[in-house]
C-alpha cells in the first residue's frame, strides 16, 4: 500500500486517480490529427518505390495531372529549386526528403500527389509512372563493408564505405586482461531484428500556410513539437519560415512509443506543399506506409562475452555490435550517444571491467532507428547481458536465480559507478528478485519443471533482473542537434484557486492530464480535478524536448515540483501578509499555511490565490506563477525482476506464456494505476517481439511482410495475462524521488522470454534461441535434437 | 487503401443478379460477405468493374435439415452457423470451422458460400466440406445443378464456378449416429490463415469401427486435399493410436505445402502428422459420446 | 463509377446521403458526416480501429462500402451516451481500459454486441470476442476488466428493470 500524503480529494501523489482525459476519449471526441479538417483542405498522397536500390530514370506524372481534381504533382526536383529535398537527421545525418535521382530503400517516398480529396489522391499515385533502373542493394549488413560493396551514401563528401561511426565504451586492454586470465569465459551471438513500433495511429500531419500573415501551422503526429518547430526554422528558414510564424500542435496521439519522434519526409512534403500552394494540406499515411517507410527500432548484430571465475563471480562484460541503420543515420539518440545508452550493458551486476564497441553501417533499408520504447537502445544491452548472464548459468550449472543473487549491486554500493561511466542513482535489486520469486511460487516450479521433464514434457521458466536508465538528460552531455535535454513547466493559479499548468513534454497516452496535475496538488494542495494541464502547442507550452524514453516525469515532472516550490514561496510571503506574522512563523500543509501555535489562524492556497489579484502586499507583483526549466543532474535508473513460465507444445513448437510476473521499481510512484496501466502495454510490447513480431526482407531488399496480415501485432489471446508488483526505492537527486517508467517492461519482457524457452530446452543442450521464438524455429529446434514429430 | 471505381448494383432476384454478371462480362464480380473482395480491392489487387452484392436477395441464408442433408445458404454468415444449436449440438467441426475463421467483426459479414466461392486453399471451410463429403448446388442462367466438393476445385485459385454462375446452397449429407468431428487449425496468430489445419469426420459402426472417414486439409497444397489414403488406412479398423500415427504420415505425404513466411514445408508436413492424431482423437471421443 | 442515395439511420437518427460506390462506410463517416470518433489504424482490415455497429453486428467499417449501409442502423461511439454514459464507457474509465484513446471506440463498439449476446463473458471468451481489436497500449488487462466491469452493471440493471 502507498502512503499519500495528500487526502483523496487533493488527489496528490500516490493517488489511483482516474484520468482526466479520458472523458473525451470515451465519448469518441479525441482530436487526433486525422479528425483535423480545414476550409479548402487538400489531401496528400505519396508515390512510393517498389525497389530497394534503384535510379530514376523519369517521372512522368501527365495522367496524374489529367485526373479532375489532382493540382500538383510534387517530385524532388521541385523540392532541388528550394533546396528542400534533403534534411538533416535527429543525428546529424542527411536524409532525402524526396529524391532527385536515386532511391535507396523500397517504399521510399518518390513523389507526391496533391487532390481536392483522398481517393483522388490515390488515383493520383497510381497515375504516375516512373522508370527505374535497378541496381543490386546492399541488405545484408555483414556485406555492407565489402571490397565490391556499392557506395551507398556518395553524396557525403569524403565517404568512400558504407560505414557510417566507431563507437566505444570501456576499457579494451583491462578488460581483455580479465578475459584472458578468467576461469569461465562464455559468448553467444545474438540479433534482434528489426521492429516496427506500430501504434494504432500511423503518422500525419495537416499543413497549413497562412500567406497574409506568412504563419505556418502545423497539426503533427510528433512526440517533440519544439524540437521540430526549430529544426524546421534552422532547415526552412531561407523559404521564409521563421521560428515565431511557425506553430506546432500535437493534438492528441494515438500512441507514439517513439515511432512519432523523427520529422518523416511526408511532413516536409506536405508542409512545402502548403507553402507553396496556399491552402491546408493532410497528409495521413496508410498502415503498409507506415510498416514499410517509417523508422524502424533494434537491428543490432551482437557478439556478446562474459569473464567469471568457476564459482559464478561475473568480472568482466565485452559486446562487439554491427549496426544496420538503413540508409542513413536517423536514430532519434542525443547527439554524443549515437549508440544511444547501450553502455549500460553491465546491467545489475557488478562487474570488475567492461568494453563495448559498436560499429554502424549503411544499408538499403529505411533510415532509423526510433527509441522504441526502450529509452535508446536499453533493450538491446539489457537483452545482451540477460541472455548472457543465462548462458553463464547453465555452462556453470547454476541456477540463474542464484547467479544472479551472487552478483547484483548490492543496495549499500549506490550511488554506483558502473564500470562503462554511468552513475546509478538507486537499487534494490535483491529485494525486487526476492518479491518476484515470492509471488510466482518460484521453488515450487522448479520442482514441478523436474516431474515434467522427466516425463518428456518442455517448461521453462525464465528471469531477468534488469536496470534501465531513463531521464535524458544533464545538459552537460546531452543534447539533440545540440538543443539541451531539459524540460519544462509552467503553471499559472487563477484568481479562483485553479490552474493551469502547460509542459514542453507530450503525452501519447501516458496520463499527463492526470499525473502532472497530481505531481502540482501535492505540492501546492490545490485538488488535481482543478489543475488544468496542456502540452502539445509550441505557441503555448514552455520549450521543452518533448516525451519519448520515459523522460517526462524524470525531467517535466520534476520541473513541475520546483515551480511548485517557486509558487509556494510567494504564497507564503502572500500568506504572511495577511496573516500579519513573518514567513518564519508559518507552517505549511498541502492547501494552507497556519500561523505556529494557533492552527485557527490560517489561510488556504486558494485564499492566497485571490488575495495575489486582490490584496497583494505592496511592492510585490501581482498573480501567482512560475516557471522552471529543469537540468536534470542525473538519469534516473528504474529496475525490476521478472519472471515468466512457458510451456512448450512439442507436436506443434508454440510456446505458451503460462505466467508473466513483473516486479518493477520506478522509485515513488506518481499514480500507481497509471504506472500499472503503463507496465502492463510495455510488457505487450516486450512479448511481441519476443515471440511475433520482426521486420523481414529478402535479398533485393523487398520487404516481406509489411502489413498488418504478415507483420504479427498480438491480439489478447496472445497476450497472456499479466501479473504486476512493485518494490519503491526513490531516486536520491530528483525532487519527489521518481523515476520514469514504461519502458521498463518492453525493455525486460524480451529476456525474460528468451531465458524461459531456452530454460525449457536447456536440457537437450540448446544455448540461445535468437527472438521472435516462432513455432517454426522451436520446431527447427526439437527436429535437430531429435523430437519433432 | 483506397479502392478503384466501379459500379455497383443490388439486385432483389437471384436472376436479376445472374443477368447482371452476363450482361458486365467477366469484369463484373459478386459481392457478398466481401471480407476477401473489399480487402483485395482496397490494395488494388482486384479491380472489378461492377460489383454485384446478393446480400438483398431473400432466401440465401438458413439453417436446416431435409431431405437426409444438412442444407446452407451460401449468404449465411459464419457467426449464424456459430450461434445455431442444431450445428453447436450436431456438427461441431463447422462450429469448430467457423470460430477460427479470421475474428469475430469478420465473422459477422463474411459468408459461407464466399469462403468456398473464393477458391483460396487458405480457407478454412474447404477442408472441412471435403470431410464431411459435402456437395454445392451452383445456380446460373440455365438452372441448378450440383458438384461434389471433391470436384469444386479444379485447381489453384479456380473453382468450378462458370461466369455468371452463384453458389446458393451447401449441402451436406446428415451424418449417422455415432459420429463426430473437428477443426483444429495452427495460426501465427488470431485473424491468420491456418499454417496447416485439419478437418476430421468420422462416424463409428455398432461394433466401434471407423464407418465412415473424412479429413481434409488446409493450407498444405495449391487445393484443398482430401487425405485419402489417410481415410482407406482408417475405415474398417477399429480406432487406435498407432493408426492414428500411420494416417498422419501419409497425409503429411499427400500435403504439397511451399516454403513461406508461415514456416517451411517439412514444417507443415511435420504439422499434419500431429493435426491428423489430436483431431482424430477429438473426432473419436465425439463419436463415442465423450465431447 | 455509380452514385448512389443511401438512406440510413446513424445513432438513431435518419441520414440520407448520396455516395460514390467506392466510398467506404468508415469514410463516410468520418469525412462526410463528421462522425470522427470511428479511427483508421490499418489498411488490411486486421486493428479493428474502425468497428461500427452495423444492424447491431459489428463490423469493421473500412470493409463495408457506404452503400451497403443501405437501410440499414448504424451505431458509432457518438451514440453511445444517452441521459448518462454507457456502462461501457463508464467501465473503461473505472478500470483504466484506455491510454491513447485511439482503439478506444473500436472496442467499445465491439464489446456492446460481445455483451449483448454474451452478458456473463469469462476473461477468456472476453479475449477471443476483442481478438479482432488491436491494442498498443494496455495490453489488454484493463481492458478486459473494463468489460467486466460493464457486464456487471448491465445485469445489474437488468435485475433493477425487472
Amino acid at each position: 500500500m502507498i502512503q499519500c500524503k495528500t487526502s483523496k480529494e487533493i488527489g496528490g501523489m500516490g493517488h489511483s486517480l482516474k484520468r482526466k482525459e479520458d472523458a473525451r476519449f470515451i465519448r469518441g471526441q479525441g482530436k487526433y490529427t486525422d479528425d483535423v479538417n480545414l476550409p479548402g483542405m487538400l489531401y496528400m498522397a505519396i508515390v512510393r518505390s517498389p525497389y530497394a536500390y534503384a535510379k530514376i530514370k523519369s517521372i512522368n506524372s501527365e495522367a496524374a495531372l489529367e485526373l479532375p481534381g489532382v493540382l500538383a504533382v510534387i517530385t524532388g526536383k521541385d523540392l532541388e529549386q528550394y533546396n528542400l529535398h534533403w534534411m538533416p537527421t535527429l543525428m546529424s545525418d542527411t536524409q532525402m526528403v524526396l529524391p532527385t535521382d536515386t532511391v535507396m530503400y523500397q517504399s521510399q517516398e518518390v513523389a507526391a500527389v496533391i487532390a481536392t480529396d483522398r481517393y483522388t489522391a490515390a488515383d493520383g499515385v497510381e497515375a504516375v509512372t516512373v522508370e527505374y533502373e535497378q541496381m543490386k542493394p546492399v541488405i545484408d549488413p555483414h556485406k555492407a563493408l565489402d571490397e565490391d560493396a556499392p557506395l551507398l551514401r556518395p553524396d557525403k563528401e569524403g565517404k568512400t564505405d558504407n560505414h557510417i561511426w566507431h563507437w566505444e565504451a570501456g576499457n579494451r586492454k583491462s578488460t581483455a586482461e580479465i578475459f584472458e586470465n578468467a576461469d569461465v569465459v562464455v559468448s553467444q551471438k545474438m540479433y534482434l531484428p528489426r521492429i516496427h513500433v506500430c501504434s494504432i495511429e500511423t503518422c500525419g500531419c495537416v499543413a497549413s500556410f497562412d500567406k497574409a500573415e506568412g504563419k505556418l501551422t502545423v497539426w503533427m503526429t510528433t512526440q517533440a513539437p519544439h524540437a521540430v518547430r526549430t529544426v524546421l526554422a534552422l532547415v526552412a528558414g531561407h523559404v521564409g519560415l521563421s521560428e515565431e510564424k511557425i506553430r506546432i500542435i500535437s493534438p492528441d496521439i494515438g500512441g507514439g512509443f517513439g515511432g512519432k519522434v523523427p520529422v518523416y519526409p511526408g511532413y516536409v512534403i506536405a508542409i512545402a506543399a502548403s507553402v507553396l500552394i496556399g491552402k491546408p494540406v493532410k497528409w495521413i499515411e496508410d498502415r503498409s506506409e507506415n510498416l514499410q517507410a517509417d523508422s524502424f527500432a533494434r537491428d543490432y548484430h551482437m557478439d556478446v562475452e562474459m569473464a567469471a571465475t568457476k564459482e559464478g563471480k561475473m568480472q568482466g562484460l565485452r559486446i562487439k555490435t554491427l549496426a544496420d541503420y538503413g540508409y542513413t543515420d536517423a536514430a532519434a539518440n542525443p547527439s554524443k550517444y549515437p549508440a544511444g545508452l547501450f553502455s549500460i550493458c553491465t546491467g545489475s551486476y557488478n562487474f570488475q571491467d567492461a568494453f563495448t564497441e559498436m560499429d554502424a553501417v549503411y544499408t538499403n533499408k529505411p533510415p532509423g532507428g526510433v527509441a522504441y520504447r526502450c529509452s535508446f537502445r536499453v533493450t538491446e544491452a539489457v537483452h545482451a547481458v540477460e541472455r548472457i548472464t543465462d548462458v553463464l548459468a547453465q555452462e556453470l550449472k547454476m541456477d540463474p536465480v542464484e547467479l544472479r543473487m551472487k552478483n547484483f549491486i548490492q543496495p549499500e554500493q549506490f550511488p554506483y559507478n558502473s564500470p562503462l561511466g554511468w552513475e546509478y542513482d538507486s537499487g534494490n535489486y535483491p529485494a525486487a528478485l526476492e518479491l518476484a520469486l515470492e509471488r510466482i511460487g518460484y521453488d515450487d516450479l522448479r520442482k514441478e519443471q523436474v516431474e515434467k521433464r522427466a516425463r518428456g514434457e518442455l517448461m521453462g521458466i525464465g528471469v531477468c533482473s534488469f536496470t534501465e536508465i531513463v531521464g535524458a538528460g544533464p545538459s552537460k552531455d546531452f543534447d539533440i542537434l545540440g538543443i539541451k535535454m531539459f524540460d519544462s513547466c509552467e503553471i499559472r493559479i487563477h484568481p479562483t484557486g485553479k490552474a493551469i499548468a502547460r509542459f514542453g513534454t507530450k503525452s501519447q497516452g501516458q496520463g499527463h492530464e492526470t499525473t502532472y496535475a497530481q505531481i502540482i496538488a501535492e505540492q501546492l494542495g490545490i485538488p488535481a480535478l482543478h489543475i488544468q494541464v496542456e502540452e502539445g502547442d509550441t505557441d503555448t507550452a514552455p520549450y521543452g524536448l518533448g516525451t519519448y524514453a520515459s523522460r517526462s516525469t524524470p525531467t517535466a515532472g520534476a520541473a513541475a515540483a520546483k515551480a511548485s516550490y517557486k509558487i509556494l514561496d510567494k504564497a507564503r510571503k502572500i500568506a504572511a501578509h495577511l496573516l500579519e506574522v513573518d514567513e518564519e512563523d508559518l507552517e505549511w500543509e498541502p492547501g494552507k499555511f497556519w500561523v505556529k501555535g494557533s492552527p485557527e489562524k490560517s489561510k488556504t492556497i486558494q485564499d492566497i490565490a485571490f488575495a495575489a489579484y486582490t490584496n497583494h502586499p505592496q511592492g510585490m507583483e501581482a498573480g501567482l506563477e512560475a516557471t522552471h526549466y529543469y537540468d536534470p543532474p542525473n538519469l534516473t535508473f528504474p529496475f525490476g525482476s521478472y519472471i515468466c513460465v512457458v510451456d512448450i507444445d512439442k507436436g506443434t513448437g508454440q510456446v505458451k506464456v503460462r505466467r508473466f510476473m513483473a516486479i518493477d521499481d520506478c522509485g515513488n510512484i506518481i499514480n500507481p494505476m497509471i504506472v500499472e496501466g503503463q507496465i502492463h502495454g510495455g510488457l505487450a510490447q516486450g512479448i511481441a517481439p519476443a515471440l511475433y513480431e520482426e521486420m523481414i526482407y529478402d535479398d533485393d531488399g523487398n520487404i516481406l511482410n509489411g502489413t498488418f496480415m504478415d507483420y504479427l501485432v498480438p491480439t489478447a489471446v496472445e497476450i497472456p495475462h499479466l501479473e504486476t508488483g512493485h518494490t519503491i526505492t526513490p531516486s536520491p537527486h530528483h525532487p519527489l524521488g521518481a523515476k520514469g517508467v514504461a519502458e521498463s517492461p518492453t525493455v525486460g519482457a524480451p529476456p525474460a522470454i528468451a531465458n524461459a524457452v531456452v530454460d525449457a530446452l536447456s536440457h537437450l543442450g540448446v544455448k540461445h534461441v535468437d527472438i521472435p521464438i516462432t513455432p517454426f524455429k522451436v520446431w527447427q529446434i526439437l527436429q535437430e535434437k531429435g523430437l519433432a514429430t | 487503401m483506397i479502392p478503384p471505381s466501379f459500379d455497383y448494383a443490388t439486385p432483389q432476384s437471384l436472376s436479376e443478379a445472374i443477368a447482371l454478371l452476363h450482361q458486365h462480362g467477366s469484369e463484373a464480380k459478386v459481392l457478398a460477405g466481401g471480407h476477401s473482395l473489399i480487402p483485395a480491392m482496397r490494395l488494388r489487387f482486384a479491380e472489378p468493374s461492377h460489383l454485384i452484392d446478393i446480400s438483398g436477395i431473400a432466401g440465401l441464408s438458413y439453417i436446416r435439415e431435409s431431405g437426409g442433408f444438412l442444407r446452407i445458404g451460401a449468404m449465411t454468415r459464419e457467426v449464424e452457423l456459430e450461434d445455431s444449436e442444431l450445428i453447436q449440438s450436431n456438427y461441431p467441426i463447422l462450429l469448430d470451422t467457423a470460430k477460427m475463421i479470421a475474428d469475430p467483426q469478420v465473422r459477422n459479414l463474411a459468408t459461407l458460400g464466399g469462403n468456398l466461392a473464393h477458391g483460396d486453399p487458405a480457407n478454412d471451410h474447404p477442408a472441412t466440406m471435403l470431410a464431411l463429403r459435402a456437395q454445392v448446388e451452383i445456380t446460373g442462367q440455365g438452372g441448378k445443378r450440383t458438384v461434389p466438393i471433391d470436384d469444386f476445385f479444379p485447381d489453384f485459385f479456380t473453382t468450378v464456378l462458370e461466369h455468371g454462375e452463384i453458389l446458393t446452397e451447401i449441402q451436406i449429407p446428415i451424418p449417422p449416429s455415432n459420429s463426430g468431428g473437428t477443426y483444429l487449425k495452427i495460426e501465427r496468430k488470431v485473424g491468420d490463415y491456418a499454417v496447416a489445419a485439419v478437418a476430421a469426420q468420422v462416424s463409428l459402426g455398432a461394433d466401434g469401427t471407423f464407418q465412415q472417414v473424412g479429413l481434409g486439409l488446409t493450407n498444405v497444397g495449391p487445393v484443398p486435399i482430401r487425405a485419402v489414403r489417410s481415410e482407406d488406412s482408417l475405415r474398417g479398423q477399429r480406432p487406435d493410436e498407432a493408426l492414428y500415427a500411420q494416417a498422419g504420415q501419409l497425409a503429411s505425404e499427400d500435403a504439397d505445402p511451399g516454403d513461406d513466411l508461415r514456416g517451411s514445408a517439412d514444417y507443415k508436413r511435420s504439422l499434419i502428422r500431429e493435426l491428423i492424431k489430436r483431431a482424430l482423437r477429438r473426432a473419436v471421443d465425439h463419436a463415442q459420446g465423450r465431447s | 463509377m455509380s452514385k448512389h442515395t443511401i438512406s440510413f439511420t446513424l445513432n438513431g437518427d435518419s441520414v440520407t446521403q448520396e455516395v460514390d460506390s467506392r466510398l467506404l462506410l468508415v469514410h463516410l463517416l468520418r469525412d462526410d458526416l463528421q462522425k470522427t470518433g470511428t479511427h483508421i489504424g490499418c489498411d488490411t482490415s486486421n486493428c479493428g480501429a474502425c468497428t461500427v455497429l452495423l444492424d447491431s453486428r459489428s463490423v469493421k467499417s473500412c470493409t463495408v462500402f457506404a452503400a451497403q449501409a443501405n437501410g440499414k442502423a448504424v451505431e458509432t461511439i457518438e451514440g453511445m451516451e444517452q441521459d448518462a454514459l454507457h456502462p461501457l464507457q463508464e467501465g473503461f474509465h473505472e478500470e483504466h481500459g484506455l491510454q491513447c484513446g485511439f482503439c478506444t471506440p473500436g472496442m467499445i463498439m465491439r464489446a456492446k454486441e460481445l455483451l449483448k449476446k454474451n452478458p456473463n463473458p469469462t476473461e477468456e471468451e472476453i479475449r477471443w470476442g476483442i481478438s479482432g481489436n488491436l491494442c498498443r497500449c494496455t495490453g489488454y488487462v484493463n481492458i478486459i476488466k473494463a468489460i467486466q466491469y460493464a457486464a456487471n452493471k448491465l445485469n445489474e440493471q437488468q435485475k433493477e428493470a425487472a
